[in-house]
Order: C-alpha cells, then sequence, then structure tokens
C-alpha cells in the first residue's frame, strides 16, 4: 500500500535534516522524499499535512504499563494507544509489574503483547529479582529475551554494593542502570519537604533523598566504569551533581518528567492526589533547574513516568494514596507549551529530549529519513491550541493534573511498523 | 453576629472577629457547665456525626459531651487505619453517612487535608477535630480562652510551645489563632523536632528552653509521643527531659510567673514534671473544661447559622 504526506518540513536533527518534501511511504518504508505529483500515484492514499513538522517517532522512555498483573489501570495495548494518541512510537516499560519483569518469560510476554502494534513497546528488566534487592536477576537472560535497560523503578537499587555489581555487569551489554533515587531511610512522605508541607502538615520527603542516591550512582558509575540513567530528575541539587560528572566524564545520562517542569508543591495545598508522585513535586527553584538542565544539556531527555492508578485509589486519603500521574498524552503538549513556545528549547533540541536521547540511551536505533528506510514518523501541529480533555485520553486510567488545561502543539499522526495513527484511528499503511 | 465560614477547617486565615465570637460566646457556656443543669435546648433536632477514623479519647469525649449539653443528636464512627484496607472507601463511608441526612460532621483522621475533602463530598458543616499534622483548630481555641481567661488577655503576649512541633496538629492552629489575636509566637525543642521553615510562619525559634521559659509568659507544652520519638528525633526520654522538661526549678530560676499549658495526655517526668504538673493541674484540668465550651461554642455558632 501506498501512501503520499504532501508538505512535510521533515526535521530530523541526528541527520542534520531540515527540509520541505513530500514523502511517498510504500508498505511502511520510506520510498521517495522529494515533491510527488499526486496525480501521477492515483491509487496512493493521500495526506495533506502542509505546514505540519514531521521528526523522528517520539520514544518515552519511562512508562508503567501495569501488564502482567494491574490490568485493570493499563494493558500494554491501552498504554501503547495511549502513547500513540500522545505522539510517540516508542516507549520503554518499568518492570514494577506483577511479577516484575526479571524474566526471560515476562519480557517476551510484554513483546508478544505489543506485536503487531504501531508503538514499539521495549521492556526495562528487573536489576534484582522481585525488585526485592536481595541478588541480580539474570540480567543477560533478560537482555537476551529483549529488554532494553535495568531498574529497580519504585525504589531504589537496595544497596551500594549491589548497585556497583549491576554496573559491572551490565557493562557485558552496554546497557544503562536506570536508577530511581531515593534513599529509603529518608523516604516514605506524601510531599516535597518545605514550608509547604509543615504548613500543610502533611509527611514529607527531603530533596537530598534524592541528592543522595544520584551521588551514590555518579560514583559507582564512575568507579566502574558503568552507564547510570537517573530517572525522572526532580531536585536542583540532583541537576547540579549530574552536571559536574558529565564534565569530569562519568557515562550519566539523565530525564525529566513534564510535571518536574511545570508544577510545584504549591499545587498539593488543595490535597489533590492528582498533584502526588515520587519524586514529589519541588519547589520552583528546582523547576527552574529543571528547565537549565535541560537547555545545556546535563538533562539528556524528557520521559513522563505515566503512571496509571484507579480513581478508586487516587480516592484515598491522601498519605494512603498511591503515588503517580498519567503522562503519555499530555507530555508533548507541555513540552512543546512550556518549553519551546516559550523560547527556552528549540525545536530540534524538543527532538533530541524526546525522540533521539533516549534511543541513543537504550542503544537502539534512531529513525533515519532515507529512502529505504523504515517510516518511523511523529507529524506535529506546532501551533494547534487546545484545552487538555481526559475524556479523550486513551489510557485505562484517568489519573492527571493536567485536566483542562491550555496547551499549544500537538502530534496529529504517528507512522510507525506499517500503521498510521491520525484522527483517532489506526490504519495500516 | 456569625461566623463567616460554614465550616472550621483550621485556624488559618480565621479572622480575628471570628475568633473573638467563638471566644465569648464559650463565656457563655463556660457557666452553663457550672449550673447543676448542664444542659440547653439550643441544637435539639440537629444530628451530628463523629467521624474518628483516628484514635482519640479526649477530643471525642470532649464533642460528644458538648454535643449532648446543646441536645444534639450524636452518632459515633470509629474506625483507624486505610479505609481501602477495611473494604469501604472513605468517600463512600460519608456518602452513606451523609444519606442518614446529618447537619453536621466532626471528623478526626491521621490523613491531613480530609476535612478540607469533606466540604467537597458533603453538605454537612465540617469542624476539623485534628488531620494529620496539620490542624486541630478547636485545641488551638480552648488553648487561647484557657490563657485569655488566666491573664486576661491574649493581645502582646509571648506564647511559646514546646515540644515536638513537626508531627504537632495543635502548634500550628496555636501559631495562626494566636497570631490572628496579636499574640508573638515561638516554638522550643530538639531541632530534629522543629519543621521545616518555622520562621516564614513569623515565629521565632528556641533551641534553649531556659531561654524560651524567661522570654515568654506562657508555655504550652505538648506532649512526646514515647513510642515513636525516642531512638529517633530524640537520643532518649531522659535526656529530652534533662534538657527540654518544664521543671519546678526551670521555672523558679527563669519565670516564676510563667503560665504552663498542657493539651494532654500528660507523660509525668518526660516534658514534664510530676511537681510542675501538679502545681499547674488547675490550669491543665480547666482547659479539659473549657474544651467543652469551645466546642459548644463552635458546634453552636456553626450549628445554628443559617446557609448562605
Amino acid at each position: 500500500m501506498e501512501i503520499i504526506l504532501k508538505g512535510l518540513r521533515l526535521l530530523n536533527p541526528d541527520q542534520n535534516l531540515d527540509l520541505l518534501s513530500d514523502v511517498l511511504i510504500k508498505d511502511g518504508i520510506i520510498d521517495k522524499i522529494e515533491n510527488i505529483d499526486v496525480s501521477q500515484n492515483s491509487d496512493a492514499k493521500v495526506f495533506d499535512f502542509s505546514g505540519k513538522v514531521c521528526v523522528p517517532g517520539l520514544f518515552d522512555m519511562h512508562v508503567h504499563f501495569r501488564e502482567p498483573g494491574g490490568e485493570d489501570k493499563e494493558t500494554v495495548i491501552s498504554g501503547s494507544n495511549s502513547a500513540a494518541s500522545g505522539g510517540f512510537t516508542g516507549v520503554a516499560c518499568m518492570p514494577n509489574t506483577n511479577p516484575a519483569i526479571d524474566s526471560a518469560e515476562v519480557v517476551k510476554f510484554i513483546i508478544d503483547r505489543a506485536k503487531g502494534h504501531l508503538v514499539d513497546v521495549n521492556p526495562i528488566g528487573a536489576v534484582t529479582k522481585g525488585r526485592k534487592g536481595e541478588g541480580l536477576a539474570p540480567m543477560l537472560e533478560l537482555y537476551d529475551a529483549g529488554a532494553v535497560g535495568f531498574s529497580d523503578d519504585g525504589t531504589a537499587v537496595k544497596t551500594a554494593s549491589l548497585l556497583r555489581n549491576a554496573l559491572e555487569y551490565a557493562k557485558m551489554i552496554d546497557s544503562p542502570i536506570i536508577e530511581h533515587c531515593e534513599d529509603e531511610s529518608l523516604a516514605g512522605g506524601s510531599m516535597n519537604e518545605s514550608v509547604v508541607s509543615t504548613e500543610l502538615g502533611l509527611p514529607s520527603i527531603p530533596t537530598v533523598a534524592e541528592d543522595l542516591v544520584v551521588m551514590r550512582g555518579i560514583l559507582l558509575a564512575e568507579y566502574t566504569g558503568g552507564k547510570i540513567h537517573i530517572a525522572h530528575i526532580s531536585s536542583k541539587r540532583s541537576v547540579e551533581l549530574v552536571r559536574e560528572a558529565k564534565i569530569r566524564g562519568v557515562d550519566v545520562t539523565a530525564e525529566a518528567a513534564p510535571h518536574h517542569f511545570t508544577l510545584t508543591d504549591e499545587c498539593v495545598r488543595n490535597f489533590d492526589t492528582n498533584y502526588k508522585m515520587n519524586p514529589p513535586l519541588r519547589q520552583q527553584k528546582d523547576v527552574d533547574a529543571i528547565i537549565e538542565g535541560l537547555q545545556d544539556g546535563t538533562i539528556d531527555c524528557i520521559a513522563s513516568d505515566h503512571a496509571p492508578h484507579s480513581i478508586e485509589d487516587k480516592e484515598l486519603e491522601y498519605i494512603y494514596a498511591p503515588n503517580g500521574i498519567i503522562g503519555l498524552e499530555t507530555q508533548l503538549g507541555l513540552t512543546l507549551t512550556e518549553l519551546y513556545h516559550k523560547g527556552k528549547l528549540t525545536l530540534e533540541q524538543v527532538v533530541e529530549k524526546l525522540a533521539l536521547n533516549p534511543r541513543k540511551i537504550l542503544n537502539l536505533e534512531i529513525p533515519q529519513f532515507e529512502v529505504g528506510e523504515k517510516a518511523n514518523f511523529t507529524i506535529l501541529d506546532l501551533d494547534y491550541e487546545y484545552k487538555f480533555d481526559i475524556k479523550y485520553s486513551k489510557s485505562k486510567s484517568k489519573n492527571t493534573p493536567f485536566n483542562g488545561r491550555e496547551l499549544k502543539g500537538k502530534s496529529i499522526a504517528v507512522i510507525n511498523n506499517s500503521k498510521i495513527y491520525f484522527d483517532g484511528q489506526f490504519q495500516n499503511i | 453576629m456569625s461566623l463567616s465560614s460554614n465550616h472550621l477547617l483550621g485556624l488559618k486565615d480565621v479572622p480575628k472577629e471570628d475568633i473573638q465570637l467563638i471566644l465569648d460566646t464559650a463565656i457563655t457556656f463556660r457557666e452553663v457547665l457550672e449550673r447543676p443543669i448542664k444542659k440547653v435546648p439550643t441544637l435539639q433536632g440537629k444530628t451530628i456525626v463523629n467521624l474518628f477514623y483516628e484514635n482519640s479519647t479526649r477530643t471525642r469525649l470532649s464533642f460528644e459531651l458538648a454535643q449532648k449539653r446543646l441536645s444534639a443528636d450524636t452518632i459515633n464512627f470509629s474506625k483507624s487505619g486505610s479505609s481501602a484496607a477495611k473494604g469501604e472507601s472513605f468517600k463512600d463511608t460519608v456518602k452513606n453517612i451523609e444519606a442518614m441526612k446529618v447537619d453536621m460532621i466532626v471528623c478526626r483522621h491521621e490523613s491531613a487535608g480530609i476535612p478540607k475533602y469533606l466540604t467537597q463530598i458533603s453538605n454537612a458543616k465540617i469542624i476539623n477535630a485534628g488531620d494529620g499534622r496539620h490542624e486541630h483548630p478547636t485545641q488551638g481555641l480552648l488553648d487561647m480562652y484557657s490563657i485569655r481567661e488566666k491573664v486576661g488577655k491574649l493581645e502582646g503576649l509571648n506564647v511559646c510551645i514546646v515540644g515536638d512541633i513537626s508531627h504537632s496538629r495543635v502548634a500550628l492552629s496555636n501559631i495562626y489563632g494566636l497570631q490572628t489575636m496579636g499574640a508573638n509566637v515561638s516554638v522550643c525543642g530538639p531541632s530534629t523536632m522543629i519543621p521545616w521553615g518555622m520562621e516564614d510562619f513569623g515565629v521565632k525559634v528556641y533551641n534553649n528552653i531556659d531561654k524560651a521559659m524567661a522570654e515568654s509568659d506562657v508555655l504550652n507544652v505538648l506532649r512526646i509521643q514515647l513510642e515513636r520519638d525516642a531512638g529517633v528525633l530524640i537520643p532518649s526520654v531522659r535526656e529530652y527531659h534533662n534538657y527540654f522538661g518544664i521543671t519546678q526549678e526551670r521555672i523558679e530560676k527563669n519565670n516564676p510567673n510563667v503560665l504552663i499549658l498542657h493539651p494532654g495526655p500528660i507523660n509525668r517526668g518526660v516534658e514534664i514534671s510530676s511537681e510542675v504538673a501538679d502545681g499547674s493541674s488547675q490550669v491543665i484540668l480547666n482547659q479539659v473544661t473549657n474544651g467543652v465550651a469551645i466546642r459548644m461554642a463552635v458546634l453552636y455558632l456553626l450549628g445554628t447559622k443559617s446557609e448562605e
């Protein structure tokens, strides 16, 4: 089958490419990148994307799809639908499922569930068996089954010795260890520790709980020569630690979630559990530091930490409600609205953070805009203004603080695996 | 005269006139409590639910007694721990109780913010009887009442709250209420028990009890949670008593005129010596009586207030 995408601006910073052109895709493969006369290809389906920007398919390296074990909240398919709707053609899903992704069987199960979907689902394997912090998971076996990185996300790797061994071991396959940075003995609160937590009387989590474990990861990566990736970085001091480490040449990368560059702990004042996440919303100085870190490259990518929870779980009392919000369908809009349109990141930087760098960190191929390559595109309408409405979300869960938020810029189509998602529908192409 | 709000969620942002009105109304009810027949028909026909999700003896008894003295119909609901763990969600419980047509809910909960949440899911008038480490407004009010009763005023007084400020719901209510009434509020305790950004509340912080005592007119001494704090926030109960305990010797040395309050229950020999507790027992037990009067005042003012 042939489709023609008319009037695109093709932007791929990985190829230094910024070009106005039409694209002909044949059976999912790029067949032509040139001006195409539609009348000469009467069989082809034509999409008029005049004025729209085509970038390599976006990739979110931190999502929770809850399958197996929490299918009432999200499944591999519903999560992938949400990803496609949000403009993503690939994700990496975290291993805190039940059972955890700590065996080849679970890795294969997830890959099998995602088979045939537009969105590429790449499992992250657990660092330790059952994420219990007692012994290493079979990392080589997980890798061979398709795991693209390792994490005990939800908690940090329990001990420095386990993390050291994981970093050493993962060197054999050049995989990163993705750390949820939180010192267990300082954790356990419901919000960031600040004057706001004092005022609200909620138990709190200090930023130093994050900073300590960021530092531990950096020092161990430096010592072992392994690769550490800091998940959902949220504190100013942690950003500084990563910046200094990168200057020293440590193999460290970092991601930030949109809620950490758009919201502060002031939002907790109404005790709405849709503002409860871990790491918690910090203060304005931290938000500023995250944006600065994104600007100067200290923070390599933006990742949603998409964490679906059921309504009944989120309706629990604030101290008992689970942490996390869904984010796949607001991530791009928030990034474009708050960072691109406000002049904080260039469009090239946005593409690096949302498409190129996550794949580089996980050693995945970056989509190339060349004849003969697989079409893996996200097509953006940068100026489309809308209010995010959770009613239209494809996720099975509704836990978002961004319902009703005014956004500018969204994905209008994604193409991958010989499929297009356009106008709310998947079609084979 | 009526209160500006339909609920009492905390003392933050409660205007001076409201606090004044509650304190003055309590005087009337304090008199009722001295009569041979201690009951008035004021809230006859009103239904009040005491929704206690956390253990409480004193506060619940005090509220219950206040309700009975006002002739309200009361029902009690006690539960502890996460609502989900018990099978029914908090929201469903509240919705069920509300379906029984209640006028007011008095709520104690270990999670901060629950009283505010109640105002969103219920049409009843809500009184916060303590939420997490957040607020305990009727305790704040009764402390103010007790101080005013003893000293005759609140304005310009130096009031120091002593103990574990971080984990206290009484501290914030005291701070907000007393500041609104023109008192200077300070806190005193080991630095592990002083919460983040205390100075931002306009509160002076002491780590030295002798200094705090010398510079204060009133000490409001909070209970130390023995089982939770020893070995964690403080090395031992003994060290706490030696460095922060209120003793007769300290009072005589620093400020013989200082007024000692304690919201109870008292740990004798920990935050306060037996000698001081007994010496101040009249004030401390009077606080308990005042608590009933204050709760009667709050229940009366909210219960008879017409919805706007």
